[in-house]
């Protein structure tokens, strides 16, 4: 389903709003991403009020030092709790590495993150077949079956247990998957993003902010995720 | 003083790391014996490592002055302005000795500590490079040196990623003289608007002096003095508690607090807690601002509890700053650090007694001139003396010395101090900030645009997304609105080896080199920093060595108006089995008016041509080659042209930012061919090439591993299409080697011919890999 956006861009612009815990590190590159494609703000962890946003980033990083679990911390942020009623409400929710993390600890989106098979940090620019182009996040994607974004973390190797992912098979949760030779971190099924059951909350461990400037690494893919948000915000406003 | 009862001797004092003279001159300063608290403080002053009293005189001959520079050596940071309103901070500095006690721990505060440094001066840490040495790795001697490795990749690792700072570039040698002293060097870069420029000099008597961030601990206590100006001996296990832990949280906030506190006007002045911890932060702060400062300890939020004052004052925990403040602003200050998490305490004021007083509580436990402890250090004159017999040993062979030149380029290759950095650079994050317009191994240089390039797109956007497919970057980069995106471009660089055959060229050429990797890329030197790592300074062969670098230092430094912006000294690099080779490490950040056009290392298109570039004339003298083949180091190497190198520079800079090439590469270790060998791997083409012009022209004894392998200063492998390439020829010397093609090095001199596929290269090229196993 693909949204024409020359009717609805005129009205007005879709609202993002950028999570910011301590320890943060790629929540102003999101908000910079964002502000491609529409409005971007930052919410400050301590705040319950999502300052009107229409789609939720949950940023990458090391929130609050990550030094329990990745994420484990930041899921009882004030404005997590905020964060996870919105996305009971339907709202979009993109987490990205550190923040899929933090959306596995809070429950919204299944399964888990365990470190990289290679047990060390790891950057590595990334193919992802997208395996689900139809999907709030990847309807922009427009016949592009193959994503180039960047990837770089300690704690990305996707684990669930074998009904779960049985699970997420049969439903078509599994939005990207790392292609052939690209998926350095063992997750399990090559799985590189998934959604929950309802579709409004989506995690990836590469950074699809990473990858909008074709100056700055090369590919413009990662613009695709932001894009397929603004097209579904705008959708669900007719 | 009226605690006289238990005041520390002389014997104190020398365990403390001052000399009897230096004791008796304390002595006079204080009109009687120094008390517990008093002794710490000047022994960690007085320390080679504050003090640079054997080097500090040497410093003074350094250009410092030229017209980019902002701020120049003696602040936290150096600065150079980098064009629309924009400063640039950078400084080089090492943390080798804890690194060589505990490589993680080491390595992590190394890092943390630069950061610290930059924005101690009010500039956001926008790339970390670093620059690493160790002994050799992949004989059956290697453990320590694997350790010292995985430990401090790690720990850059560790840090940098967590605090967000991408790092960008980096170097790393293997040579045996570093085997029980690895060297750890970090550098960092940070842009900040030109009025947030924060100098640290304290002033306003009657201000309130701050300290925020963690608490004190009794890590790292006598870092400086103990650890860090004395000779590593066998039993530095013991010394394992004089290094700091790290904890880049921590240090996130304070990074955001700090600038937030500059960006609302807040502070006076502000300044890192480094080495010597609040001893030398506020002693320092005091004296640049010819004012005294009063400390209570009392006040200071402990770690631990029952610390002894003098702990207190020359504790080495981390992620601390000390700033002044006028009084109004206190509350806002300590509001601004609630805001950020960050613990901040009110622990003395700014007098003007000209004394650094120290209070536990009520009582005073320290009474000290300001100048004494910070001015009245005695400098100390080296007695520099040419060593007579060598003093390194031949590096063992690895390589027969028949070996055919097929057989000597993938021995190069494959060699750690050639083969592919990609296992170390995998490590760390280098795009976080979404400036790195060039990642590692892409380019010479690291490439950071100034302006964040998601503001660029804004510019010309008008707010709103238009449609998918033209939103935000356009096609040829970042900037959206089509305009040019200025960038910094930096490198960092010194061949210890080099430096060690010839302390003098081996300098000038690791100064040319930095430049060079500026030029490849199309920028021009702003500004210098230097780490100058060398051996125990009072033995005459390492006072030679010094000497001569830094002559070497300033005169490249002067000879390309890239002037010395700031910088450190790491001397006592030595062991039982001697000094570290001499490792002038040098960091040059240059500009390029458009990230647009900026060079790429690798080929790009078949059908190029392939030019050598500049007054290259090669020897195998203190080559790689030379390494693996075991020859010992000659006493000198070949003199050097300096202009004609720096016309080379500027003939390829030019070239590049008109977009007249396809790729630029500074020839350097391994010599040509290897040089090839890192263009056709780093561009996915191979490349046909005929050398017999060289060998004609240059060689007398026709040796064609001289020509293949053979390496010095001034040469560049450029190609593209064959106008452009020939341009070159107005400005510098080129010539015509070959052209770019499929998928393998074909190499023609005389009889010889040689050929590698892409894969025989790509597979000596990741020897480094089985490392990290």
């Amino acid at each position: 389903m693909r949204f024409s956006c020359s009717t609805t861009a005129a009205r007005h612009t879709v609202k993002f709003g950028v999570l910011q815990f301590p320890g943060s590190c790629d929540e102003v590159d999101a908000l910079q991403a964002a502000r491609r494609v529409g409005d971007a703000e930052l919410i400050w962890h301590a705040q319950r009020d999502l300052q009107g946003a229409e789609a939720i980033v949950v940023p990458g990083g090391f929130s609050y030092g990550d030094y329990l679990r990745a994420g484990a911390i930041a899921r009882f942020s004030p404005v997590m709790e905020s964060v996870m009623e919105f996305a009971r409400d339907g709202g979009l929710v993109l987490g990205i590495c550190n923040g899929f993390q933090v959306l596995c600890e809070a429950h919204l989106l299944p399964g888990a993150l365990l470190p990289n098979a290679n047990l060390r940090f790891t950057f590595r620019q990334v193919e992802l077949d997208v395996v689900a182009p139809d999907t709030s996040f990847t309807r922009a994607s427009d016949g592009l079956t193959r994503l180039s974004i960047p990837a770089k973390h300690s704690w990305g190797r996707y684990y669930a247990d074998d009904p779960t992912l049985d699970e997420l098979e049969r439903r078509g949760q599994v939005v990207l998957r790392y292609a052939s030779g690209h998926n350095f971190n063992g997750s399990l099924h090559d799985i590189a993003g998934v959604s929950n059951e309802s579709g409004n909350v989506f995690g990836l461990m590469p950074h699809p902010e990473h990858a909008v400037d074709a100056l700055i690494g090369g590919s413009t893919d990662g613009l695709t995720i932001f894009e397929s948000m603004r097209l579904t915000v705008e959708g669900a406003r007719v | 003083m009226s605690d006289s009862a238990t005041l520390p001797t002389v014997q104190d004092a020398l365990a403390l790391g001052l000399t009897r003279a230096e004791y008796e001159l304390v002595c006079a300063h204080q009109s009687s014996p120094p008390n517990q608290v008093e002794l710490a403080m000047y022994s960690l002053l007085w320390s080679e490592h504050c003090a640079y009293k054997h080097s500090k005189k040497l410093l003074r001959t350094l250009p410092t002055e030229g017209e980019h520079v902002v701020m120049g050596p003696g602040e936290n940071a150096g600065a150079v302005a980098c064009g629309d309103g924009l400063v640039c901070a950078f400084k080089v500095e090492s943390h080798n000795h804890p690194s060589a006690v505990e490589p993680f721990q080491g390595a992590a505060t190394g890092v943390g500590g630069i950061l610290r440094d930059i924005f101690a001066i009010g500039a956001r840490p926008i790339a970390v490079l670093d620059s690493l040495r160790f002994g050799e790795v992949g004989g059956d001697r290697d453990q320590r040196s694997r350790y010292l490795l995985d430990g401090a990749v790690s720990g850059i690792a560790h840090y940098g990623n967590s605090i967000g700072v991408p790092t960008v570039g980096g170097e790393v040698y293997f040579e045996a003289p570093y085997e029980q002293n690895c060297l750890i060097n970090a550098m960092a870069l940070g842009l900040a608007p030109r009025e947030r420029l924060v100098r640290s000099a304290a002033a306003g008597p009657g201000n309130v002096v701050i300290l925020f961030g963690a608490s004190t601990g009794r890590d790292g206590i006598g870092g400086a003095s103990v650890l860090a100006s004395a000779e590593l001996g066998d039993e530095h296990g013991d010394k394992r508690p004089t290094v700091q832990v790290g904890d880049p949280f921590e240090e996130s906030k304070l990074l955001e607090c700090s600038l937030a506190l500059l960006d609302r006007g807040l502070l006076v002045s502000l300044q890192d807690l480094g080495a010597a911890g609040l001893t030398s932060s506020a002693s320092e702060m005091a004296s640049a601002g010819k004012v005294g400062i009063d400390i209570d300890v009392s006040l200071v939020p402990l770690r631990e509890p029952d610390m002894e004052p003098f702990e207190i004052m020359v504790s080495e925990s981390q992620e601390r700053m000390l700033c002044v403040v006028e009084p109004a602003r206190v509350a806002d200050v300590l509001a601004l650090c609630e805001r950020w998490e960050v613990h901040g305490t009110a622990i003395g004021a700014v007098t003007d007694t000209h004394r650094m007083r120290v209070f536990d509580g009520p009582a005073l436990v320290g009474d000290m001139p300001v100048s004494a402890l910070v001015d009245d250090c005695p400098l100390y004159d080296l007695s520099p003396a040419r060593p007579t017999t060598p003093i390194y040993a031949p590096p063992t062979a690895t390589l027969a010395s028949g070996a055919c030149p097929r057989e000597c380029l993938l021995a190069l290759l494959c060699s750690p101090n050639i083969a592919s950095r990609r296992p170390l650079f995998e490590r760390y994050d280098a795009i976080v900030q979404s400036r790195t317009v060039r990642r590692p191994e892409q380019a010479d240089a690291a490439i950071l645009a100034i302006r964040h390039p998601g503001e660029q797109a804004r510019v010309g956007e008008d707010g709103a997304g238009t449609d998918g497919a033209d939103t935000g970057a356009g096609g040829n980069g970042g900037s959206g609105n089509g305009g040019p995106v200025p960038a910094l471009a930096v490198s960092i660089d010194c061949n210890g080896r080099r430096v060690a055959a010839d302390p003098y060229r081996g300098t000038i050429e690791a100064v040319l080199e930095c430049a060079s990797n500026l030029a490849c890329v199309g920028a021009e030197p702003l500004g210098t920093t230097n780490n100058l790592n060398f051996g125990n300074p009072e033995r005459p062969h390492v006072a030679w060595q010094l000497t001569e670098a830094v002559r070497g230092l300033g005169d490249a430094c002067r000879a390309l108006d890239a002037p010395i912006v700031g910088g450190n000294v790491s001397l006592y690099n030595e062991t039982s089995s001697g000094p570290i080779y001499p490792t002038p490490v040098i960091g040059m950040v240059g500009r390029l008016p458009d990230a647009r056009t900026a060079g790429r290392l690798g080929f790009a298109r078949a059908g190029d041509e392939i030019a050598l570039v500049g007054p290259f004339a090669p020897s195998l003298h203190a080559s790689e080659l030379s390494k693996l083949h075991g020859h010992s180091l000659p006493d000198e190497l070949p003199g050097i042209d300096i202009a004609a190198v720096r016309s080379a520079q500027f003939a390829v800079r030019g070239a590049m930012r008109v977009g007249g090439l396809s790729s630029a590469h500074d020839i350097a270790e391994g010599g040509l061919a290897i040089a090839l060998a890192e263009c056709c791997l780093a561009g996915g083409c191979g490349a046909e090439v005929r050398l017999d012009a060289l060998a004609d022209q240059d060689d007398d004894n026709h040796d064609p591993l001289r020509v293949l392998f053979g390496e010095a200063p001034g040469g560049f492998l450029v190609s593209g299409i064959a106008t452009g390439v020939r341009a070159l020829g107005r400005r510098t010397r080129v010539r015509i080697i070959g052209t770019v093609c499929s998928d393998a090095l074909r190499l023609d001199l005389g009889e010889l011919s040689l050929t590698a596929s892409l894969a025989e290269l790509a597979e000596a090229h990741g020897a480094l890999a089985e490392l990290f196993l």
